[in-house]
């Protein structure tokens, strides 16, 4: 080694000017105007400004083609009397209870079934998430046919296996309808309910149903007292935005009855859509929609503030 | 209470066998530590014990009665796991209560039994605190009252204290102790950490790869360690080993160096042998094995150094304190009483 002959000169780090942009950069609060603008931006012109629209021409009576005055408190006044509109909420109402009900009934049953150790068990996972993949409307034809009065498969298969000799009504009376329409929600609907839950499952620790175990439960009784308490806050989540999803719901009820027959299956946002844009009183079905504002908050406080928070979870310092 | 008997106990995960036959005797009132390096199956076995492992072959008895097929709820025992594993959801009360209300007691029978394991654990002012309320020696705590309520016939510890900070864990291995010695119940406790199996335990089990490499207790252990795994497992820091062999009536090592053998071993002649002494057995003697300071680790009562013998590493600790630099030579013998060999093949004990 010559290392002595040639000694190594010390590498020094070199001191750097900083340029006026990138002082400019460093300056925090231009730093954090800079990074959020994006954002607000978006936030702004796609999420602020039209629900302001929206709002704006529920006190209006711009129809399409002319731009309307403001009217107040009129086009509210003319809903209150108007019995399609009761319809419309009364079956807004009914589809997301029921919907809402089967959804999280099946889906927490699926989910838990998912949970234990079952062959092919990924595999299966992803077939679950299958229907929340296809697009609604896709879906929702599949439905119209399965739901056909001539074509139904349901109705086919009945009749090869004897049970009946007529095709089932299912889109064409106003109950059955809506229960159809309620079925094709669920069967859309319980994918992502039972993966939510299914996440929420597997973040409870093996360990607690071994002392659950221990201390004397039967399989009832682990899911009483420790499955479903843990489970809650994960629940109410996953709650709160199935009642969204389903109470605005369009494309399925759209594409399978347009709210008939005879109006029995509207929903709000079908009604709104229908006396909006194809009616062209752009006011009041802005108004229609607007109307479903008070029922969404209720809902989501309900289940935000009824079942999320706990104070087991809130708890101080972790150590 | 009751003894505990595991005769030639077999555990395989699929085709993988983790427990090669154990057998175990624990007496009633016993406090038996099972100890060994990770992936031993000591987890394993404890968790058969509790039930919540299927048993591959052998037999577990607890109080004279076979357990093998009994659900873990009718084996009465209680179990405190590595993460406590207390019901987040529920308060302290409720979570030393629930295996109580579950089989219908009584409300007073309830409120005294809790009453009472939170005055043993010095709990009573936290019985309305949710789990993450708790620090961590008071969550310990509450998974050991949960455990009391139910006057089990066996205690498991499943790693308790492995989440505690090191301060903590002293005064909870003091606590642990002083808690079996008021219950007088029978104890199983599992643990990687031989200063806890030698501090708490009656009896250590030293278990590797599946198998018991020697039952004792602590200080027999310590003192006659049946082969090399428990001589390097059992004590700190580790047994300095020597291979080498029996050479003119004294052990010479691979560089040469000669030590003395112990009066009355049974080595023959040319055998090849480890040559096993404690780092506190090393005594400073200027007339010994000549060696080279290499660290030096003052601790306050002693003097950790390593020291290079030729080219092999031997750990000292001398009650002495020694300023000595490095690359400096050092003089040391062992304590020839207390030399261990061991056979150069089979790593038994000569």
């Amino acid at each position: 080694m010559d290392m002595a002959a040639t000694p190594p000169t010390r590498w020094v780090r070199p001191k750097r000017e900083l340029g006026a942009i990138a002082k400019l950069f460093d300056w925090k609060p231009f730093l954090v105007f800079i990074c959020l603008l994006p954002a607000v931006g978006l936030l702004l012109v796609f999420l602020t400004y039209p629900l302001g629209l929206g709002i704006w021409l529920a006190f209006t009576d711009t129809t399409i083609g002319r731009s309307g005055r403001w009217v107040g408190l009129e086009n509210f006044e003319f809903l209150i009397e108007d019995r399609l509109w009761w319809n419309a909420v009364f079956y807004s109402v009914f589809y997301t209870g029921i919907a809402t009900v089967l959804k999280f009934g099946l889906g927490l049953w699926l989910a838990l079934l998912l949970n234990h150790h079952l062959p092919f068990k990924s595999i299966l996972r992803a077939i679950i998430l299958l229907p929340w993949i296809v697009p609604t409307v896709l879906s929702a034809i599949a439905f119209w046919w399965i739901y056909d009065p001539q074509f139904s498969i349901i109705s086919y298969l009945l009749i090869e296996m004897g049970l009946r000799d007529t095709n089932v009504d299912f889109i064409n009376t106003p109950w059955p309808a809506r229960w159809s329409l309620i079925w094709a929600n669920v069967w859309r609907g319980i994918p992502f309910v039972a993966i939510s839950l299914l996440a929420g499952l597997q973040t409870i620790s093996p360990s607690l149903y071994e002392a659950a175990m221990l201390d004397g439960t039967t399989g009832w009784q682990r899911f009483r007292y420790i499955t479903f308490p843990m489970l809650l806050p994960i629940l109410a989540i996953v709650m709160t935005f199935s009642i969204i999803f389903t109470f605005t719901d369009f494309q399925l009820v759209y594409a399978i009855t347009r709210g008939g027959p005879i109006n029995s299956t509207h929903l709000l946002a079908t009604l709104a859509f229908q006396r909006g844009i194809p009616g062209g009183q752009l006011g009041e079905g802005a108004a229609i929609a607007v109307s479903m504002i008070p029922f969404l908050v209720f809902a989501t406080l309900f289940s935000y503030y009824a079942l999320a928070r706990r104070k087991w979870q809130q708890g101080e310092s972790d150590d | 209470m009751a003894s505990v008997e595991i005769r030639d106990v077999r555990k395989s995960f699929g085709s993988f066998p983790v427990l090669h036959g154990v057998s175990v005797d624990i007496a009633d009132g016993e406090f038996v530590v099972l100890v060994g390096p990770s992936g031993c199956g000591k987890s394993t076995l404890l968790r058969m014990l509790a039930g919540l492992e299927n048993i591959t072959g052998g037999e577990i008895s607890i109080g004279g009665r076979v357990v093998n097929n009994v659900p873990p709820k009718d084996r009465d025992i209680a179990m405190v796991f590595q993460n406590y594993a207390l019901y987040p959801h529920m308060t302290v009360m409720r979570n030393m209560a629930f295996s109580l209300k579950l089989a219908g007691a009584p409300p007073d029978v309830l409120d005294s039994e809790v009453k009472g394991a939170s005055k043993i654990l010095g709990l009573d002012q936290l019985l309305e605190r949710f789990p993450r309320q708790l620090s961590g020696g008071q969550r310990q705590r509450v998974a050991m009252g949960r455990a009391i309520v139910r006057h089990p016939q066996v205690f498991l510890f499943d790693e308790p204290l492995s989440n505690l900070d090191a301060k903590l864990r002293v005064a909870m291995r003091a606590e642990i102790k002083d808690l079996h010695q008021r219950l007088n119940v029978t104890t199983v406790y599992v643990t990687h950490d031989q200063i806890e199996a030698m501090t708490m335990a009656d009896k250590i089990v030293v278990m590797h790869q599946g198998r018991i490499e020697q039952i004792g207790a602590p200080l027999e252990l310590y003192d006659r360690p049946a082969n090399l795994f428990v001589a390097g497992f059992i004590g700190s820091p580790a047994m300095n080993m020597l291979a080498g062999k029996i050479s003119a009536g004294a052990f010479l090592d691979a560089g040469g160096a000669r030590w003395p053998l112990p009066p009355g071993h049974k080595a023959a002649e040319g055998a090849a042998v480890v040559y096993g002494i404690r780092p506190e057995h090393l005594l400073l003697d200027p007339n010994g094995v000549q060696a080279r300071v290499h660290v030096i680790e003052p601790t306050g009562s002693e003097t950790q150094v390593m020291l290079k013998v030729g080219e092999t590493t031997v750990i000292g600790a001398f009650r002495e304190r020694i300023s000595a630099k490095r690359g400096e030579p050092l003089g040391i013998s062992p304590d020839v009483a207390l030399v261990h060999l061991f056979d150069g093949e089979t790593g038994k004990r000569i």
